[in-house]
């Protein structure tokens, strides 16, 4: 390699890492430019660095594996030798050189029910043991003694005592909101399964009706629907998996558009435009389905003469944008306001499910945008990441793991 | 030559590109259309899209260049460009379009749930790609240089601001259309001047012996082992390393039917590499005083109007230049919307504002790095992009789809060990630090010892820290694997 492509790719890799880091750093410095401070608010970050990484760790419980590290994090806090935590079930962690004191700590925790304060007991005397007292603070959520913190001590100091009290409350705390976040996570996977969208009951009547008329007049026809209906209900009924790929949505829609199409005839059109590369997009099951459903009942239906829906898929960044649109009635920008604001009456429901749904797997940002006005017609935006390695077209539960990173303790 | 006819060549494939790019997706006007629609592309243009995206600057003028100044030793060069598609078909290709993931930091993120060695694949996915996209623009400088007598920078900053506004625009619509095109334009811009210069020198006597042009210690007998076997795996493995190569299986419905677009591609750009070494020989033969590090890489450009005067030799010209752009923008878009999208996701939030500007950030470096250095070899500056992305990124990927057992730790150490091995091989080689022949030879090509050095690297600390393998790593491999439902 001569000296000059050398000189070329050598440049390019400094001034990129240089780059890259001055980044970083200039990032690091806007978001936490601050003064040194003095010893006591040394003090002060340094209890409150402890006891975030603590508060990590203490989220999965009792009895998850994490709470060997929560314990080293709550000796450090309390300048303590050996500190142990005992759950309800009969487990203890100990930190520190502290193995002689497991048959201690165990005798403690096995008589935790009746303890409602922090208590000193003195600990028996046997080769090996330098602490003298064992200070235990019973860890209290829901009203129930759930475990105890339990610190090895060589003296009765009070200071201690109280702060191992202090820190047995905050460790409740913890808990607690621990357990407010697999509450979080189960109600948002219930809220998930409650807004899976249904088929409504009145496209069921209006694709029977259809297809009752031709069966007189176009038997085979009427064989076409009814196996149409079958394919778009199969697909709507399934129960598994809150994902599915857009080609696959696309398919269910294909079935769903000739139904209502045995209905309105060549009044509905339908334009598409997918780019190939957003077909394997993972969508949230029957997130388009219901959008274009809206179009054709609150659209089309109202508008003498029919009209046309068009379907848009293409790369934006990194996500990909939906557009579903028709050239309906349109609807009142107000109504729609206060319709995605999550009031408003039974109409479009379809749209204020889809719009929560997003919300719910990707985040507020990922909401519906709604482009409308009354005799315009309705431009509905759907934007949906491109990469989502956690969510499993076939996995049930990806999601709710994906959004609150909850440990997954099935596996370990 | 003539410059208004490169010129209007150049600006034919642009208006093409964008024509295609905003208005090319297919619409459809009937229901029927949509199950049409949903069954996404066939394998043969999605290969073409990879193998258009794939065929760069180093491909289109500098494999021909390196063939005229080093004769058969340059075979290696797509021997082990396309073999690496072979490695990427037998081992990633349909794991990785299970994984769900679009970008090598994505899958790492997912694979081992560490949000630190996502930062650290972004930084290394960051300097292959800036490094990958400084030939393609020095590629464009020196054709405008030669076609139309303008200053070299012309070209640069012409493909960068053009990608970098494509990009910020929103990228394309119909992307692999566009590469698609791209790859077919790229044929047929070497194949005809190929055949066409066949035709018209025949029968003309060589300007200097054969015997001279090819002598024997260049031939085949004449390889040092070392080298080519280092430089063999370097290109073997690098090619699942570089960050645009993955997002392009996403287009496959299935594994399987990515694993079918992998081969159609090693078919296509083995074509075209057989008749851009058919250039370079060309070259050797009638072209010999190019054949001087500074000038080969214009070989390409330069033989048509030499060989054939008149008209004809013009068009021919502009052909090739229509090509060579095509090489420059494919390749080039398709690296800073990756890029892009990386630091948009690491490091501005992931909105489309911040995509943009990325986007922009993302052209504007490697063009700033043009400036700043010479072109010079650019099959062999791509060659050492290789080896840095198979010392860092490939052996992490590999063993990510196929070793439960990497961690967090492994996967950072060793991509920083074999990339630093890589870039210190660099610096030591360019400068000439070591004298004795085994050591010249070991700094030269490296990738034989910094590629295992990354392996070993990354096992051992993921042994040492066996207790962080991930709780879910289980369920994503056997994800990776168990065939689609």
């Amino acid at each position: 390699m001569d000296e000059s492509t050398l000189i070329a790719l050598l440049t390019g890799s400094a001034i990129g890492v240089c780059l890259t880091f001055g980044v970083l750093l200039a990032w690091r410095y806007a978001r936490g430019s601050r003064e040194l401070g003095s010893d006591g608010e040394h003090a002060t970050y340094r209890t409150l660095h402890l006891a975030s990484q603590a508060a990590e760790n203490l989220r999965g419980g009792l009895d998850s594996e994490e709470v060997g590290r929560a314990a080293r994090h709550l000796r450090a806090l309390l300048g303590c030798d050996i500190l142990a935590i005992a759950d309800a079930g009969g487990g203890i962690v100990i930190d520190g050189p502290g193995e002689l004191f497991r048959e201690v700590a165990a005798s403690i925790a096995a008589r935790m029910s009746e303890v409602s304060r922090t208590q000193v007991v003195p600990v028996p005397a046997e080769s090996g043991r330098d602490s003298t007292y064992a200070i235990a603070a019973p860890i209290v959520t829901d009203g129930l003694v759930a475990g105890m913190v339990i610190v090895f001590a060589t003296s009765r100091r009070a200071p201690l005592i109280r702060a191992t009290g202090e820190v047995a409350a905050w460790v409740s705390a913890q808990l607690s909101l621990g357990e407010l976040d697999a509450s979080r996570a189960a109600l948002a996977e219930a809220e998930l399964r409650a807004l899976r969208a249904q088929i409504s009951p009145h496209f069921i009547y209006n694709a029977l009706n259809a297809i009752a008329s031709f069966i007189n007049t176009d038997p085979s026809k009427a064989r076409e629907l009814v196996l149409e209906f079958a394919d778009f209900t199969r697909y709507s009924f399934r129960r598994h998996g809150d994902f599915t790929t857009l080609a696959e949505e696309l398919r269910s829609i294909h079935s769903y558009l000739l139904l209502e199409r045995a209905r309105f005839g060549d009044r509905l059109e339908v334009t598409l435009q997918i780019a190939p590369e957003t077909l394997s997009t993972v969508i949230p099951f029957l997130s388009l389905q219901p959008l274009v459903e809206n179009s054709v009942r609150h659209g089309l239906e109202r508008k003498e003469g029919g009209g046309r829906i068009t379907i848009s898929a293409e790369a934006a960044g990194m996500n990909v944008q939906i557009t579903v649109e028709d050239d309906g009635a349109g609807i009142d920008p107000d109504a729609v306001k206060a319709l995605l604001g999550g009031s408003g009456g039974a109409d479009h429901i379809g749209l204020r499910n889809v719009d929560s749904r997003m919300r719910q797997v990707y985040g507020d940002t990922y909401g519906l945008v709604v482009e409308t006005n009354l005799g315009a017609g309705t431009l509905v935006r759907l934007l949906v990441p491109q990469s989502q390695p956690m969510n499993d077209t076939d996995a049930v539960k990806a999601h709710a793991e994906a959004r609150l990173r909850m440990p997954d303790r099935s596996a370990s | 030559m003539s410059a208004a006819l490169a010129i209007a060549a150049i600006v034919l494939v642009l208006v093409a590109t964008v024509v295609i790019g905003f208005y090319g997706l297919r619409i459809s006007r009937t229901t029927d259309d949509l199950l049409v629609a949903s069954r996404t592309v066939r394998p043969w243009m999605n290969a073409s899209a990879i193998s258009g995206e794939y065929l760069s600057a180093a491909t289109f003028l500098g494999l021909a260049g390196l063939v005229l100044l080093s004769g058969t030793d340059a075979f290696w060069f797509p021997i082990g460009y396309s073999a690496g598609y072979l490695l990427l078909l037998l081992f990633v290709a349909a794991p990785l379009r299970r994984s769900g993931a679009r970008t090598i930091p994505d899958f790492i993120e997912a694979r081992l749930d560490s949000v630190g060695a996502r930062r650290v694949t972004s930084l290394f996915v960051l300097i292959i790609g800036w490094l990958y996209i400084v030939p393609q623009f020095h590629g464009a400088a020196i054709t405008v240089n030669v076609v139309t007598g303008l200053p070299p920078w012309v070209g640069s900053v012409a493909i960068a601001v053009i990608v970098g506004v494509i990009v910020a625009a929103g990228g394309m619509r119909s992307i692999t259309f566009v590469q698609a095109f791209h790859y077919w334009l790229k044929l047929t811009a070497m194949g005809v001047p190929v055949v066409v210069l066949l035709l018209a020198v025949g029968t003309a006597p060589a300007a200097i012996d054969p015997a001279l042009i090819f002598p024997r210690e260049s031939g085949p007998g004449g390889q040092d082992l070392y080298r080519t076997a280092s430089l063999v795996l370097a290109l073997l493995l690098g090619t699942m390393g570089l960050p645009h190569v993955l997002v392009r299986f996403y287009t496959n419905p299935d594994g399987a039917s990515a694993r079918r677009t992998t081969v159609i591609v090693i078919v296509m750009i083995s074509a075209f590499y057989m008749l851009s070494s058919t250039m370079g020989m060309i070259g050797r033969v009638f072209a010999p005083d190019l054949a001087d590090p500074a000038t080969a890489d214009s070989v390409v450009l330069l033989l048509p109007s030499r060989l054939l005067p008149g008209l004809m030799g013009d068009l021919i010209s502009a052909l090739i230049v229509a090509g060579a752009f095509a090489a420059f923008l494919a390749t080039s878009s398709g690296l800073v919307v990756s890029l892009a999208g990386v630091v948009s996701q690491d490091l501005l939030g992931g909105s489309v504002r911040a995509f943009r500007i990325s986007a922009i950030a993302c052209a504007t470096v490697p063009l700033l790095v043009t400036f700043l250095t010479v072109p010079g070899g650019l099959a062999n500056s791509v060659g050492f992009v290789f080896v840095v992305a198979a010392s860092s990124l490939s052996p992490v990927l590999l063993l990510g789809v196929w070793w439960r057992g990497l961690t967090a730790s492994g996967a950072v150490a060793g991509m920083i060990i074999g990339g630093v091995a890589a870039a210190f091989s660099l610096v030591v080689s360019g400068f000439g630090l070591v004298q004795h022949p085994i050591a010249v030879a070991a700094f030269d090509q490296p990738a034989a010892w910094t590629v295992p050095l990354a392996i070993a690297t990354t096992v051992l600390v993921s042994l040492m820290t066996r207790r962080r393998v991930p709780a879910r790593a289980d369920r994503y491999i056997s994800r990776l694997h168990a065939p689609e439902r």
